[in-house]
Formats: C-alpha cells, sequence, structure tokens
C-alpha cells in the first residue's frame, strides 16, 4: 500500500509539471493570501533519508530557546494555544525530572538541573502508538517517522495511553479559534483527533528542514540515523547522548546530547 | 415472546417511563458533548481516559460474570441454576451493551468508528475487543432466546445449542482478557503493566458480576415473586465468597511485588491511590472506603451461617459491588495515568455532564435488561400456570 501511494504521489506531481499548472489553486482562497503558494517545482528535490533522527545539544537550551523552537513549530503546524490541561503541544520543554524520570537523578550538576529540555514526539523505532491504533490511522513511514491521518482517527486516545513520553494531544474542542497565526500550507484539525509532531514532514517534501532545527540556530542537529557520515552521526560519535525512557523498548529516535 | 414484554403493571410500565427519560436527558447532554467536543469531561492531555472506559472495564466484567452459572449448569450438570440461567445470560447482554456504548461515548469522533472495520487492524487489542465485545453479544441472544423459546414450548433446546454454550463458556474468559490487555500491554504504565491483569480482572468479575446478579434476583423475588430456589442462591453466594477472596489475594500480590522490590515505577500509582502523590489526593478517600468495605464484605461471606441469612447476604453483597466498582470504576483507569509520563499527576474527577452521559448508558442497559426479563418471567409464568414460584403443583 505504501509504494503504491508513493507511486501515486510521483504520478501526481509529475502530471501537475506536465500539465504546467503547478500552482495549487484551492489554496489561492485562504486568507493569508499574501503568501507564497508551492508550486509542483518546490517538492523536486525532497529531503530523504533511511531513518530520519534528532540529536538535542541540552547545554544549549534555556527556556527562551524552547518558547523560539515551540512557536516556530506551532506556527507552522497551527498548533493552537489552549491553556491548561486540555492543551495541544508539539514542541515543549520540560526540566530534567520530567524529561528523564526514570533517572531519578540526586545531586545533578548545576548546569544539567538548571536546563530546559525540548521535548516532542520521540518517532520511535517501535511506536507503541502505532501498535496499539485501531484504524491505523498512526503510521510509521519507510524514513521512520511516525505520522498521523487526521481524517481517519476516531479519538480513542488508545495512542495516548501507549505513548510512555506523553508526546500526544487529543483536540478536546474545536482548535481553530485558539490558533494565533493561521498558516494556510498546513491543514488545521478538528475536535475530537490526536495530533503530534510530524518531524514536519511537509517541509522534508519540499527540501526544508524542521521548522524548530531552522529556528534553533544549530542547538537541534538533524538527520539520517542510518548514514555515519551525517551530521547527526557525526556528533554523537563525539558527544554523550542519552535517550527518554530506554526502557519502555520503543527505541527513540531523538537523542539528548549531555 | 416479544410481545410479552408490551403487557405489564403500572409499576413496570412506571419502570420504563423512569428509563425513558433518563436516557432522554442524558441523550441531550450527549448531544451537547458531540457539539462542544470531550471538553465538557474532565479529561485531559495527561488523563485522557476516564470515567467511560472505566465503566467499560466494570461492565465487562459483568457481563462475563454470567459463565459462573453457565459453567457449573452445563459442564457439572447442576441443575440448580436452571431457573438463573437465562437472567444470567439476559444480564451478560445488557451489560455488553453498556460497554460498547460506553466506547462509543468516550470517542471524539464516533461518526467515523467504523474504521474499526474498515481499516481492520490485528496488532490493535482494541480491535480484538471489538470483535470479542459482538461476539459475545450475539453468543448470549442466540442462546438465551433460543433457550428460552424451547422451554416456553415445552421442548430441550435444538442441539446446535450445546456447542455454542460451550463457545460462550470461553468466549466469556476471552472478554474480560481481552479487556485486560488493552491495558496490560502498554509500557509507560505501571499499574496497569502486570502479567496478573487479566486473572485480577477475571476475579474481580466473577464477583463483582454474580453479586450484582444475585441482588437483582432477590430484588424481583421481592417484586414478582420469582424464586430461584434457596440452593442456587446459596451456592451463587459461595461462588461470589471465594472469587472475592481470590480477588482480594491477587491485589496483595501487586502490593508485594511492588513493595518488597521498592521499584519506584510499580510503587508509584499504588502510593497514588492510597496515600497521594505529588500533593493529589482526589482518590484516597475512595480506595480506603474500598478497602474497607471489601474486607467488612468478606468478614460477612466467609462465614457460612452469616451468609446465608437474607438480610446479611445482601448487605455484604451490596458492600461488596461498590468495593469493587472503587477499585475498578473509578481507581484502576486514573491510577494508570499517575503518575503521567513526566513524573507529575493531573487530577481527575468526571464532570456533571460526563456523569449525566453514563447515566443514559446505565438507563439504557437497564431498560434493555428489564424489558429481557420481563419476558423470561412471563414466559416462566405462561409455562408453570400462573404459578410463577416454581413449586411443582400438587398431582391429581
Amino acid at each position: 500500500m505504501k509504494s503504491s501511494r508513493r507511486k501515486f504521489l510521483k504520478l501526481a506531481a509529475v502530471s501537475a509539471l506536465g500539465l504546467g499548472a503547478g500552482r495549487i489553486g484551492f489554496l489561492g482562497d485562504a486568507p493569508a493570501g499574501a503568501m507564497d503558494i508551492p508550486t509542483a517545482a518546490d517538492y523536486n528535490a525532497p529531503m530523504e533519508a533511511k531513518h530520519w533522527g534528532m540529536a538535542i545539544d541540552t547545554t544549549r537550551f534555556n527556556q527562551e530557546l524552547v518558547d523560539v523552537c515551540a512557536t516556530a513549530c506551532h506556527t507552522e503546524h497551527n498548533v493552537p494555544t489552549i491553556p491548561g490541561k486540555k492543551g495541544v503541544k508539539w514542541f515543549f520543554g520540560g526540566n530534567f525530572e520530567e524529561t528523564f524520570p526514570t533517572e531519578h537523578g540526586h545531586y545533578l550538576a548545576e548546569d544539567v538541573e538548571h536546563r530546559v529540555y525540548p521535548l516532542l514526539c520521540n518517532q520511535c523505532e517501535e511506536p507503541m502508538c502505532v501498535r496499539v491504533c485501531p484504524t491505523q490511522a498512526t503510521f510509521k513511514r519507510a524514513d521512520g517517522i511516525v505520522m498521523m491521518d487526521f481524517h481517519r482517527c476516531i479519538g480513542c486516545r488508545y495512542c495516548m495511553a501507549g505513548c510512555p513520553f506523553g508526546a500526544r494531544s487529543f483536540n478536546f474542542q474545536d482548535p481553530r479559534p485558539f490558533i494565533k497565526n493561521f498558516n494556510p500550507l498546513f491543514p488545521t484539525r478538528t475536535r475530537g483527533v490526536v495530533e503530534k509532531c510530524n518531524f514536519c514532514s511537509e517541509l522534508l517534501a519540499m527540501g526544508k528542514m524542521p521548522a524548530c532545527v531552522e529556528a534553533s540556530g544549530g542547538a537541534l542537529i538533524f538527520g539520517d540515523l542510518d548514514d555515519p557520515e551525517s551530521d547527526i552521526r557525526k556528533v554523537l560519535r563525539e558527544r554523550f547522548a542519552l535517550r527518554r525512557k530506554p526502557d519502555a523498548g520503543t527505541g527513540p529516535s531523538v537523542y539528548y546530547l549531555m | 415472546m416479544i410481545e410479552k414484554a408490551l403487557r405489564g403493571s403500572p409499576r413496570y410500565w412506571g419502570l420504563i417511563i423512569g428509563l425513558l427519560c433518563v436516557i432522554g436527558l442524558g441523550a441531550g447532554f450527549w448531544m451537547f458533548q458531540l457539539t462542544k467536543g470531550l471538553v465538557v469531561t474532565d479529561l485531559s492531555r495527561d488523563v485522557s481516559w476516564g470515567f467511560y472506559i472505566a465503566q467499560l472495564t466494570y461492565f465487562v466484567g459483568v457481563a462475563a460474570s454470567a459463565v459462573m452459572l453457565v459453567l457449573p449448569y452445563y459442564f457439572h450438570h447442576f441443575k440448580d441454576f436452571s431457573k438463573m440461567i437465562i437472567l444470567g445470560e439476559f444480564l451478560a447482554i445488557s451489560s455488553v451493551l453498556m460497554c460498547m456504548l460506553f466506547v462509543v461515548v468516550d470517542l471524539g469522533q464516533p461518526q467515523r468508528m467504523l474504521n474499526i472495520i474498515f481499516h481492520p487492524t490485528p496488532n490493535s487489542v482494541l480491535f480484538w475487543d471489538m470483535i470479542v465485545l459482538n461476539g459475545y453479544l450475539f453468543l448470549n441472544a442466540i442462546i438465551g432466546w433460543t433457550s428460552l423459546q424451547a422451554y416456553r414450548n415445552n421442548m430441550a433446546p435444538p442441539a446446535w445449542v450445546k456447542p455454542l454454550v460451550y463457545l460462550s463458556v470461553i468466549w466469556a474468559f476471552s472478554i474480560h482478557t481481552v479487556t485486560a490487555f488493552l491495558y496490560a500491554g502498554l509500557p509507560g504504565r505501571h499499574y496497569w503493566l502486570t502479567a496478573i491483569m487479566a486473572a485480577r480482572f477475571l476475579a474481580s468479575a466473577f464477583c463483582s458480576g454474580p453479586a450484582i446478579l444475585l441482588l437483582l434476583t432477590l430484588l424481583v423475588k421481592r417484586l414478582t415473586g420469582f424464586d430461584p430456589g434457596k440452593k442456587a442462591i446459596n451456592t451463587l453466594a459461595t461462588i461470589i465468597t471465594y472469587a472475592m477472596c481470590v480477588n482480594v489475594f491477587f491485589f496483595l500480590l501487586e502490593l508485594f511485588t511492588a513493595f518488597y522490590s521498592n521499584m519506584p515505577g510499580h510503587m508509584a500509582p499504588i502510593v497514588y491511590l492510597f496515600k497521594g502523590f505529588d500533593g493529589d489526593t482526589t482518590l484516597v478517600p475512595f480506595m480506603w472506603t474500598a478497602a474497607a468495605l471489601a474486607i467488612i464484605s468478606l468478614a460477612m461471606l466467609i462465614p457460612y451461617k452469616i451468609r446465608q441469612q437474607g438480610p446479611a447476604l445482601v448487605t455484604a453483597l451490596i458492600l461488596l459491588v461498590i468495593a469493587s466498582w472503587i477499585d475498578k470504576g473509578m481507581g484502576l483507569i486514573v491510577a494508570g495515568f499517575a503518575p503521567n509520563p513526566f513524573e507529575k499527576v493531573t487530577a481527575y474527577l468526571p464532570t456533571v455532564p460526563e456523569l449525566i452521559v453514563s447515566s443514559m448508558v446505565f438507563a439504557i442497559g437497564a431498560l434493555v435488561l428489564t424489558v429481557l426479563w420481563k419476558v423470561a418471567l412471563s414466559v416462566r409464568k405462561e409455562v408453570e400456570g400462573g404459578n410463577i414460584s416454581m413449586v411443582a403443583p400438587k398431582s391429581e
């Protein structure tokens, strides 16, 4: 099914090119019409990898930088800003204990204790959310990205119970009134479905880096974990890194450089 | 036979109308929830399942408990259950129905629920739960209705019912095992991640389910004069007592593993339930109440002489049902989410809309049960020539 979908997309892209009708017309009606509408040519050179991963240089993170990355992510993906315990979060921050609760750290080095650690979906190698989803609305792509089909999700929230990292959010209400800066290039969600970080698959398809990586000023290193020559593998060779809750057995693709 | 449900006393119709009113009110609140979203509940990012899913879990147990009558009757030829068995099967039907409705009201997008069938996913336990619950509903409906019809016509049930009965015994164990697997396979939820979860579920089901059945039967006995027989009552009370002992024993096993091993992840949810964690003590009074009621009910049930007395038995059963309901219908689900993945606790208590929507589901279950039991008891009355107590009429 996956390969046929890919074939279809390729075919669609080629036919769009062939027709010379590169403009995606219906997007032109969106309110923020001043934005550049992507053309089929923008998808000619997508970023590709066997296993996308991220390394987080935690030494460089404080609340300010977490906020910068979170804003970039939440603006790109139309993530609503809802205060309280029913909020939606794709990219957020936590202290050491919240990020690594199974470490039960005592007498932590002061700088380690006071850093703010970015939190996002770990894009696991063995994602529990994919295993428990009863409709395959959550699925894992060949390049390791764990994605969601917002239109297939029935809102049973089994994935939220399954995820050991609290990376998933549910739309308890219509999120649209809570979207601060509307981005017409990414779909908004409806109430009653789950959502989470998608490693900016929509930007990778256009050959661009994820929004948080761009905003981080080099503090987030993104690349192919299966390529020994990639930037992420180089930095992982050089520095000590932790993954969150390795005992949960899900194999996170997000590494924390300490 | 369904025409039997159309004729009844004013009291019967009063109950039906009362239940319909509750259903109507609850349906209104459900519409409210459908238009606003699950924001009307107290669920959150951290406690993403709550009262609805807890009731699903509890009533799967009640449904499975019919097997405590079916198994002795068919496998051990314990004929004293012959009059109660249909009541157990019909209770199972209404319970499974409630379970399925509790899943539906919990969904964020219920209009898409058939996606579970359009995109069948065998690696999801929820897919299997859908299959076993539906299967158990059909099995009990077919077996119960056919047996009752045969009884009405003064015939033995058709031969093809027997294999279905044997299947339903295994199926009853499967519905609660699969429901336990919904929780017991998740790596981040320590309270649920235990091999004994399915066994605990079955033990608590086999005490609380028959307890509810026996209480309802005793109520019907009082209202209509239907007498299930002293021996049936006493045997069921014995089964309940053993199952409750096993239930408490299994819980103590959990306590041993968690606290002797001293593993923080295993201890945290239990500490949360009985002492509070991260400053949240919402469930502490409930859990201690449950513990106390469980012990009192056992103290009244274990001595043979006490549990033989009607009022003492009824009291003990009510205490047992409350205790097991707090344990499974309140504590179990929330404690799975406490502490959350960030070692924090987010409080949860069901909201008024949540409780009213739930009462709609309870009322639908009660309505189905009332109608089915009315049919069963009317058929019995007809066959026995108005003698519902089933004491054999004097021969001429």
